[in-house]
């Protein structure tokens, strides 16, 4: 075993015996399972799909509010895979333990989750990201207020622009410009995956593209010239679409 | 006179030809399609058409090589960024989970007056549509003395495959403080940034192996793809190893192969290493099917991709004269795409839109540091025209350029596999 090897198991080690501790009694503050500052730079990766603080909801992925003791699919107004709704049936509860592991590589504890993250590989940065979490559980004792830029929101989109009913089969043949970079297997390498987005979320992207806010070129020269409509059959395709 | 022939010929066919085509296509089970080339365009058209048919169509692939390595990230492999195997990918999965018929095979000759294509091995393939996605060759004596007889000594390494391993194994093995010339090739050729992010990532590996190295380009242009982007980055990372000289300095009387010599403005200069990218044209199997203008390339109608010497015909890729698409793997790509729903269409009668067209070329001139040029594209009457483009800027900071190169390796990703599934 190299030194660094050591620590981790030693570190693995003190985090089960945490774990053990945590839902049996007074649960962990944030500062005792990792540096929540860290944590916070490190959800960076996380933002884009999940929202948490003051006023979080539901978009690509669900929010994160009082996620640890959560069960799995256990909110009622977000759109679960089948995988994370078995998983909720079958007893997952988001201890730390869980959440340490569903971090590490989503697909090994809940296989077929939508949730197209590779993972985090470092055990620190998990425990830093889950210290961060951790300060928007146990609420409303921990929520610090949001700064205003922290999370930069993407522009609200004309209602009657949201209620369009696309067609899946157009978007079908259109999402064949997406997936020369986009995978249709849902891996995120580089380049996010857009595979079972909820289509508000994904008509207020590329409306966000389309108006120049959001500021990626390459997204705002192919969403520049999409129509309303070709954006809701790409939603309604991409929304239907599942992970493989 | 075989022009005039054939055209007779095509003529004399096409009147028959009324009255049998309905039944042609009705009478037989399936509708037949003859895909040539397995690369960007080729893999793309025959993965898209058999996918999205649904089996109505019969599809086969023609391809020689089992396994396909792509130009685009070879010059990251020449820079130590990969390994050569990851630019690799087999067929295996449009055969398996597509029901391509792969055929492992050079198409030799196409009869467009039978509609068939004849193959190296013997066999005959007749088709309804012929989808011919050859890439390109070179055209002879546009480099004063060198031929292909000489791509072992001086490689262009500009096709996939071996060459890119010669051309490495060549610039690993140079003599310290040696010498590599680039000749660069003139318009049009495929991947227009293509040799200038060679040349940063030869003078990357030169950077750490071999420091005293030098590299020579002669171009015969004045200037070339995100030029400004590429100086930036020479002068930021690669000072005073690349030297570049372009426009009518830059023109190349003579190459001397065996003697390892390039003879510029009448001053003999001695290579280490010589890459010689010659001037390019469609894929000789489009000559063949006589689909090529006067120029070498093929003229394209721009919604459907079809040949204007043939409506049976769609040509893609490297091997189109377009409009305002540059030749790269990603128009390839996008264009097969366009084209498969034409095909479809015309076969089966399912729905064709207005298609689009985009395309982007990432390229990697230093550690982590990428940059990135694209348009999107529109079909008129007349060509495939550019509707918007952007470039990166010089100047831009280190987690931008970072991140245009992680964007970059996600894009190998999808596309590659949206080419083999
Ligand atoms: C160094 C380099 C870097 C590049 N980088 C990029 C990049 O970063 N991004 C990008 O988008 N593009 C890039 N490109 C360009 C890209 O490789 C080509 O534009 C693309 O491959 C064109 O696709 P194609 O289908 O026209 O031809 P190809 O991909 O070349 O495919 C043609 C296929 O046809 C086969 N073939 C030819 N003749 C016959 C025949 N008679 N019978 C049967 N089969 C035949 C060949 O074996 C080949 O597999 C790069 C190119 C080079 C050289």
């Amino acid at each position: 075993m190299t030194a660094k090897q050591r620590t981790a198991t030693a570190l693995i080690i003190v985090l089960a015996g945490l774990c053990g501790a945590i839902w049996a009694g007074a649960p962990l503050s944030a500062a005792e399972i990792g540096d929540p500052v860290r944590g916070e730079i490190l959800y960076r990766k996380c933002q884009s799909c999940h929202m948490v603080g003051p006023d979080a909801r539901n978009r690509v992925g669900p929010h994160l509010n009082e996620v640890f003791g959560r069960a799995a699919a256990e909110l009622e107004d977000y759109n679960y895979s089948k995988a994370m709704r078995r998983a909720g049936a079958d007893g997952l509860v988001w201890t730390v333990e869980k959440l340490d592991l569903y971090i590490e590589n989503p697909k090994s504890l809940v296989t077929g989750t939508r949730m197209a993250f590779r993972g985090l590989r470092d055990a620190e940065e998990r425990r830093d990201l889950m210290a961060y979490l951790r300060t928007f559980s146990g609420s409303p004792r921990d929520i610090p207020e949001s700064e205003p830029t922290a999370s930069p929101r993407d522009p609200e989109v004309d209602a009657a622009i949201l209620a369009i009913q696309g067609d899946p089969d157009y978007g079908a043949y259109l999402s064949s410009e997406c997936t020369t970079c986009h995978q249709a297997s849902g891996d995120d390498r580089g380049i996010p995956s857009i595979v079972g987005w909820p289509s508000g979320d994904f008509v207020t992207a590329m409306h966000a593209y389309k108006g120049k806010a959001r500021p990626h070129p390459v997204m705002q020269m192919i969403a520049g010239r999409l129509s309303n409509e070709e954006i809701a059959s790409l939603a309604a395709y991409f929304q239907e679409l599942q992970v493989e | 006179m075989t022009i005039v022939t054939r055209r007779r010929l095509i003529g004399g066919v096409a009147a028959t030809g009324v009255l049998l085509s309905a039944p042609a296509v009705l009478g037989q089970s399936r509708p037949k399609v003859v895909v040539i080339g397995g690369g960007a365009g080729g893999a793309t058209a025959a993965r898209y058409i058999a996918k999205d048919s649904k089996g109505a169509i019969d599809v086969t692939l023609v391809e020689p090589t089992r396994r396909y390595y792509t130009c685009f990230f070879s010059n990251l492999y020449m820079g130590g960024f990969r390994d050569f195997e990851s630019t690799g990918h087999s067929y295996g999965k449009l055969a398996s989970d597509y029901g391509v018929n792969v055929v492992h095979d050079w198409a030799i000759g196409v009869d467009r007056d039978q509609k068939s294509v004849s193959l190296a091995g013997g066999a005959e393939l007749s088709y309804d549509r012929l989808v011919l996605s050859p890439g390109i060759d070179f055209v002879d004596g546009s480099v004063a003395g060198w031929s292909l007889e000489s791509q072992t000594k001086m490689p262009h390494a500009y096709k996939g495959g071996t060459q890119a391993q010669l051309l490495k194994a060549q610039l690993d093995g140079m003599p310290e403080g040696g010498t590599v010339v680039v000749v660069a090739p003139p318009n049009p050729y495929r991947c227009p940034p293509g040799p200038y992010e060679r040349i940063s990532m030869m003078a990357h590996l030169m950077k750490q192996q071999n420091p005293t190295a030098k590299i020579l380009v002669f171009d015969p242009k004045e200037k070339f793809s995100k030029m400004a982007l590429f100086q930036e980055a020479w002068a930021n990372h690669y000072d005073g190893m690349i030297e570049w000289v372009g426009g009518d300095f830059g023109a190349v009387e003579e190459v001397r192969p065996d003697a390892m010599e390039v003879v510029v403005d009448g001053e003999i200069i001695k290579a280490d290493v010589c890459n010689v990218i010659p001037a390019m044209k469609a894929g000789v199997i489009a000559e063949k099917a006589a689909v090529t203008n006067a120029k070498g390339w093929c003229d394209i109608v721009p919604a459907t991709l079809q040949s204007r010497a043939d409506p049976n015909i769609h040509v893609l890729g490297d091997a189109t004269n377009n409009g305002d698409m540059p030749k790269s793997g990603y128009s390839a790509n996008s264009q097969a795409k366009a084209c498969a729903m034409a095909v479809r269409a015309e076969l089966t009668g399912s729905k064709a839109f207005p298609p689009k067209f985009s395309n982007t070329c990432w390229s990697l001139v230093a550690t982590d540091d990428g940059v990135k040029v694209g348009a999107s594209y529109e079909a008129t009457e007349e060509k495939i025209a550019k509707v918007d483009g952007f470039i990166s800027q010089t100047g831009e900071n280190a987690d931008l350029r970072k991140q245009t190169y992680e964007e970059s390796l996600g894009w190998y990703a999808g596309i590659t596999s949206d080419m083999f599934g």
